[in-house]
């Protein structure tokens, strides 16, 4: 029989080291992500945060193939990706789509490039599955305290941005009159959410930080109508899954012999359960408000 | 180059970058590009179960687009599009990993999948890419008008056709034919650029609908057998040229836009 309490005390699951490294890291990024992701959601710009993720996988591709630390390269890709897309960028929603997607498209390109050359020229054959899907269990012990400063300095740029961020959120035009300087700050946070989807691309792998990043914000927002308990409650949801997640994969070593289940499906699996059931209880209150009269 | 394995690569690239460039133009107007990302990369874990369950490639490709339109579709109703969007593509990568985890040659079948393996491409898997696109290009061209009006204005489209919804519904769908045949041979990642690289080129160029699409099909095409070519020449997979020639495209668009826009200020 399988019982959790004797799973953890039994089989070391706090006495790992790569628990260790993957809880601290994946808790960090969770939290970042689930905060800067609160901004995303109520600027409409998943797409972005998307690309951003995307784009940063041709960072820590090229990061295997010079052998540089992967933190670094996909947190460079994704603030060189953010500042070209201020650069090229435009208000107009459909016009910021079309150019996401274009600068995705080539980020996209050279990723392909740098893993054929990954896999053709060092040891590491395991590439395109790191860079995509993550590494939670084998990152290195010495990212573990860079990691924790450049989230820390993520969380730093919410606070400051806070404001100013919601404000233009609500209404660009008040911001501006108010001497704001709308472009700056939204470079900014682009540049924040480098920060986030790096961290969270190092862990759970580059096309799926989304998850961390969007899906606790939405879920929190339906919960909760004021953004700074909303951030709350996204952190808690993202520390959830995350944490969850490592569990349950170190657990899943156990169910099918010989392989684990990928950590990334877990912690992505909790997000979207969170998110199908926010639907639920939202629709429950509604009912609720409408029998009450 | 044009050997006799080379052919199907061919006249499959062909087909794929013609049917790309047709949806890629309603694409751009509609500004559908997450869409559009999004559906070939839900689409790659059919691939994956139907390697785990032993079934032809195509059919776990086609469940799994329709899975990641109803996916879209149904969580659209009930918040933001771009959440839905988001949410549909996480959960459908996410199967996506446990499915490779489980077949357990892993790395290089990721690869494949998601920058796209033009080189060994069947005889066998010519003719269902042809009807599909066949299937998806028709479909597109009886809804030209529609879709063309929905970019527009809606209320026009309601009075004079059907519900927005609807034809959202409906475009989803040619786009999730589109992107199953397609995925295979450019790969999930760069189905994508190949649809709104050329098409926001040709957006630039011309402002007349039907020439529009014959220039995005025109740039398609050539994208792609500069691809094919520069990659069998390097070695280098083929998704880098078309995610780059994406972007030349879309920067040679926007040159194109500045020219015509600008005249030289008249002598006083």
């Amino acid at each position: 029989m399988f019982s959790p309490a004797k799973f953890i005390t039994a089989a070391g699951f706090f006495h790992n080291s790569a628990v260790h490294v993957a809880l601290a890291i994946g808790g960090s990024a969770a939290v970042v992500s689930a905060i800067v992701g609160v901004f995303t959601v109520l600027r409409a710009q998943s797409f972005a945060g998307h690309a951003l993720a995307d784009i940063s996988s041709a960072g820590g591709s090229a990061a295997l193939l010079f052998g540089l630390p992967p933190l670094v390269g996909f947190l460079a890709m994704a603030m060189l990706a953010a500042s070209g897309m201020e650069v090229v960028g435009s208000r107009q929603i459909r016009e910021r789509d079309l150019v996401s997607g274009v600068v995705l498209g080539a980020g996209l390109g050279v990723t392909a490039l740098f893993l054929y050359l990954d896999v053709s020229m060092t040891t590491a054959s395991n590439a395109a599955n790191m860079v995509m899907f993550g590494s939670m269990f084998t990152m290195a012990p010495e990212t573990m305290i860079p990691a924790l400063w450049v989230a820390v300095l993520a969380l730093a740029m919410c606070v400051l941005l806070y404001r100013p961020l919601l404000l233009i959120a609500i209404d660009p035009d008040i911001a501006a009159i108010r001497g704001l300087n709308v472009r700056l700050i939204g470079l900014l946070y682009l540049l924040t959410l480098s920060i986030a989807v790096a961290l969270s691309a190092m862990t759970i792998g580059a096309i799926l930080s989304t998850a961390l990043l969007i899906g606790p914000a939405a879920t929190a927002i339906r919960w909760s109508r004021r953004p700074g308990s909303a951030m709350v409650i996204a952190s808690v949801i993202a520390i959830s899954a995350t944490w969850g997640g490592i569990f349950l994969a170190y657990a899943s070593f156990y169910w099918t012999p010989n392989h684990g289940w990928p950590v990334s499906f877990f912690i992505v699996a909790i997000i979207f359960l969170a998110y199908l059931a926010s639907g639920r209880t939202t629709a429950l209150a509604r009912l609720r408000r409408a029998m009450a009269g | 180059m044009f050997s006799d394995f080379m052919i199907n690569t061919w006249t499959v690239a062909s087909l794929v970058a013609v049917t790309a460039g047709l949806v890629g133009f309603f694409t751009v107007i509609r500004g559908a590009s997450f869409a559009a990302h999004t559906i070939p990369l839900s689409t790659f874990p059919g691939a994956a179960a139907a390697v785990l369950l032993g079934v032809n490639q195509v059919w776990g490709l086609i469940v799994a687009a329709g899975l990641s339109v109803i996916g879209i579709n149904a969580l659209s109703r009930r918040g933001q599009p771009d959440v839905a969007t988001a949410m549909t593509l996480v959960m459908m990568l996410g199967l996506g990993t446990l499915c490779l985890s489980q077949i357990g040659q892993y790395s290089q079948q990721v690869y494949a999948l998601l920058f796209g393996q033009v080189f060994g491409i069947s005889r066998a898997s010519i003719t269902p890419v042809a009807v599909i696109d066949i299937l998806a290009a028709g479909a597109l061209l009886m809804l030209f008008r529609p879709l063309l009006l929905s970019s527009l204005s809606t209320d026009l489209l309601q009075t004079r056709y059907l519900t927005a919804t609807r034809l959202d519904l409906a475009f989803l769908i040619i786009l999730a034919m589109a992107s199953a045949v397609a995925l295979p041979v450019v790969g999930a990642l760069l189905v994508f650029s190949l649809m709104v690289g050329p098409a926001s080129a040709a957006r630039n160029i011309t402002s007349r609908p039907v020439i529009a699409m014959g220039v995005t099909v025109l740039i398609s095409l050539l994208t792609v057998w500069t691809a094919i070519v520069l990659s069998y020449v390097t070695n280098w997979p083929v998704g880098f040229f078309v995610g780059g020639f994406g972007a030349l495209a879309y920067g040679a668009g926007r040159g194109v836009m500045r020219i015509r826009r600008w005249k030289p200020s008249p002598i006083s």
